[in-house]
């Protein structure tokens, strides 16, 4: 176990550090980021002037160093745009996004394991197809527009939750509806195929035969198999909802980092972004590492 | 028997169940005939289409003209909605059908367009990946799992904006995010492929590993690399939407459908259609084509049966 943990640990650093060079040149070399600050149509020497200033004169190789030993020493950057050190200012917003990330997980695994499963014991059932067409028009629906009519129905038309914010809880339930409902449809699938496999499995013939039926037969032992694959999906969504928070974020006026990144990128702060992208993939990372871990732990046979 | 041969050979539809005496392409033909789903999306897919190409030109409608005269006007449908604006007005006066007219325009072009890029990129390294294997495989698989872990969206958002946002830079961008799908389907195509007989036959002839990847492999991977094109033409259309939505996508006054929602944003709760149409459109677009693509995975695999129905 240990021994798989480790390989997984080296591929993940080395992936990490892949992707820090990546951001980095993309974001300092494939776009000028004196341009960028100085706007669409300033003169030459304003973005000579700034050029300096900021020190992008200087060799790139040598920036991306100092940038990258920087993070070991907590040193994130200064930023332009809220001339503030980026360190803090992910630290102002990070709560918000973990509170939406986890509340929308929950909503994720509240609506699609229970009709997953229902859809699963009642194969080509009334359930089953509208298992379907709840997954086929979350596939479709895209996010930000769920969200407005959200707004529309449960915040305008009857008065149930606020518009928007970030104040308490309560602020939280209808962007984690929105933001969770993404990753219904791919969870729920897995949940059925993963069941019905399950059920059409040999031990559970045997169990079936030697006894156990109805509730007590698909808890005790079909199920616990057939939620190994959704708990590592689950490990990974709970990665992604980091990254998908941007829009969920500025749609419902939440201070978290997606809508950070929105306006460092609409005030063209390239430290900010920079370290949001690579935070985002680190993260994202993280628990795909968890995820496999998860499993391995779960499923023996993995760890061969 | 001989009798049941015969009323066979005068009857074929009669004996569905037969369908060992089909080819493959009556088989694929009798196959997407059943089904429900396929046939809806390839329906309302076709009508967006028609709608999208000769909609402009049939109707005599302009997506840029102003008359602040007529702002807000109600959808017909509604009390004070005229049959000139079939949709009503937006808030600088613009003609709302019109607008959603011309988005349906770019939303395929962009979705076409960013699809086709993601494919030719993943497609060349899923078949590079699973012809050449060793050490090929390993680098490809280090490229998808970076590709995976980086956070899309957001990539697209600051290079989008900070580049010039344009459709062209739009189209480079998503599909330079969105080859993963790409990848992994054709490599394992291609792992399957390269096994087989007529594969090692071509090689015996002395055809070269060029042309075997473009004559032997690629024609057989073309029926999975559809469906995974239809399913990311929607993920590319929902993408630009998005994109557009929150201001770093295609720039104003283009009439692009995230662009609308977000104007119609300010208008909620007295115009809520300014928002609620451009989606509707959204949403039928993406469905009918993530339909047809999901019905297109059923009628071309070969283990799938013919439909029970």
């Amino acid at each position: 176990m240990l021994k798989f943990i480790a390989g997984r640990l080296i591929v993940v650093l080395s992936v990490g550090l892949t992707l820090s060079i990546v951001t980095f040149f993309l974001l300092n070399y494939v776009i000028d980021p004196a341009q960028a600050i100085a706007g669409e149509d300033a003169l030459f020497e304003e973005i000579e002037q700034i050029r300096e200033q900021y020190g992008f004169d200087r060799s790139i190789t040598v920036r991306y160093f100092e940038w990258f030993t920087g993070i070991f020493q907590g040193d994130l950057g200064e930023s332009y745009y809220w001339n503030k050190p980026v360190i803090s200012l992910l630290v102002d917003r990070a709560p918000e996004t973990i509170t939406l990330a986890l509340m929308s997980v929950s909503v994720t695994i509240l609506i699609s394991i229970p009709l997953g499963i229902m859809a699963a014991l009642n194969p080509n059932s009334l359930i089953d197809r509208m298992a379907l067409g709840i997954a086929v028009t979350a596939q479709a629906v895209p996010n930000f527009w769920l969200g407005l009519i959200m707004i529309l129905i449960f915040a305008l038309a009857f008065p149930i939750f606020p518009v928007s914010g970030d104040k308490t809880l309560f602020h939280f339930v209808l962007p984690s509806i929105v933001l969770g409902a993404s990753s219904v449809p791919a969870v729920m699938r897995l949940m059925r195929t993963g069941l019905l496999d399950v059920i059409n499995a040999d031990y559970i013939r045997t169990a079936r035969s030697s006894g156990f039926y109805g509730w007590r037969l698909i808890f005790n032992h079909a199920l616990r198999n057939a939620l190994l694959p959704v708990v590592s999906v689950l490990a990974v969504q709970l990665g992604n909802k980091f990254g998908g928070s941007v829009i969920t974020e500025s749609v419902f006026a939440i201070n978290g980092l997606g809508r950070l990144a929105l306006e460092s990128i609409l005030g063209a702060d390239i430290p900010t972004v920079q370290i949001l992208v690579f935070v985002f993939a680190i993260i994202f990372l993280f628990f795909n590492l968890l995820a496999d871990i998860l499993n391995a732990y779960l499923d023996p046979r993995l760890r061969l | 028997m001989i009798f049941k041969t015969f009323l066979k050979r005068l009857f074929p539809r009669s004996f569905d169940e037969q369908i060992y005496n089909l080819t493959p392409k009556e088989l694929i033909i009798r196959k997407s005939s059943n089904h429900g789903g396929f046939k809806f999306g390839l329906f309302l897919l076709t009508v967006i289409f028609l709608f999208a190409i000769f909609g402009p030109v049939i109707l005599d409608v302009s997506p840029y003209e102003q008359d602040l005269t007529k702002r807000l006007l109600p959808p017909v449908w509604k009390e004070g909605g005229t049959w000139e604006y079939i949709f009503g007005t937006d808030g600088n006066g613009r003609d709302y059908f019109a607008r959603i007219l011309y988005g349906t325009r770019i939303s395929l072009t962009i979705g076409f367009g960013a699809a086709c890029v993601g494919m030719i990129i993943g497609v060349t390294l899923g078949v590079c990946a699973g012809y050449f294997g060793g050490w090929v495989d390993q680098i490809v698989s280090y490229l998808l799992t970076c590709q995976l872990a980086l956070p899309g969206l957001l990539l697209a958002m600051t290079i989008v904006f900070l580049i010039g946002p344009s459709i062209t830079v739009v189209i480079f961008v998503i599909g330079a995010t969105h080859w993963a799908f790409f990848l992994v389907v054709s490599r394992s195509a291609t792992q399957k492929i390269k096994n087989l007989d007529y594969v090692t036959a071509a090689s015996a002839i002395g055809a070269s590993k060029f042309q075997i990847i473009m004559k032997d492999i690629i024609p057989n991977t073309v029926s999975q690399i559809i469906v995974i094109f239809t399913l990311e033409v929607g993920i590319a259309i929902l993408n630009e939407a998005s994109l557009s939505f929150l201001g770093v996508g295609i720039q104003p006054p283009t009439p692009s459908w995230g662009l609308l929602i977000a104007e119609g944003k300010e208008a909620i709760f007295f115009q809520p259609w300014l928002i609620i149409l451009p989606g509707i459109a959204l949403f039928t677009l993406v469905v009918s084509i993530n339909m047809l693509g999901d019905g297109l995975r059923d009628v071309s695999d070969p283990n799938n049966k013919v439909s029970e129905e």
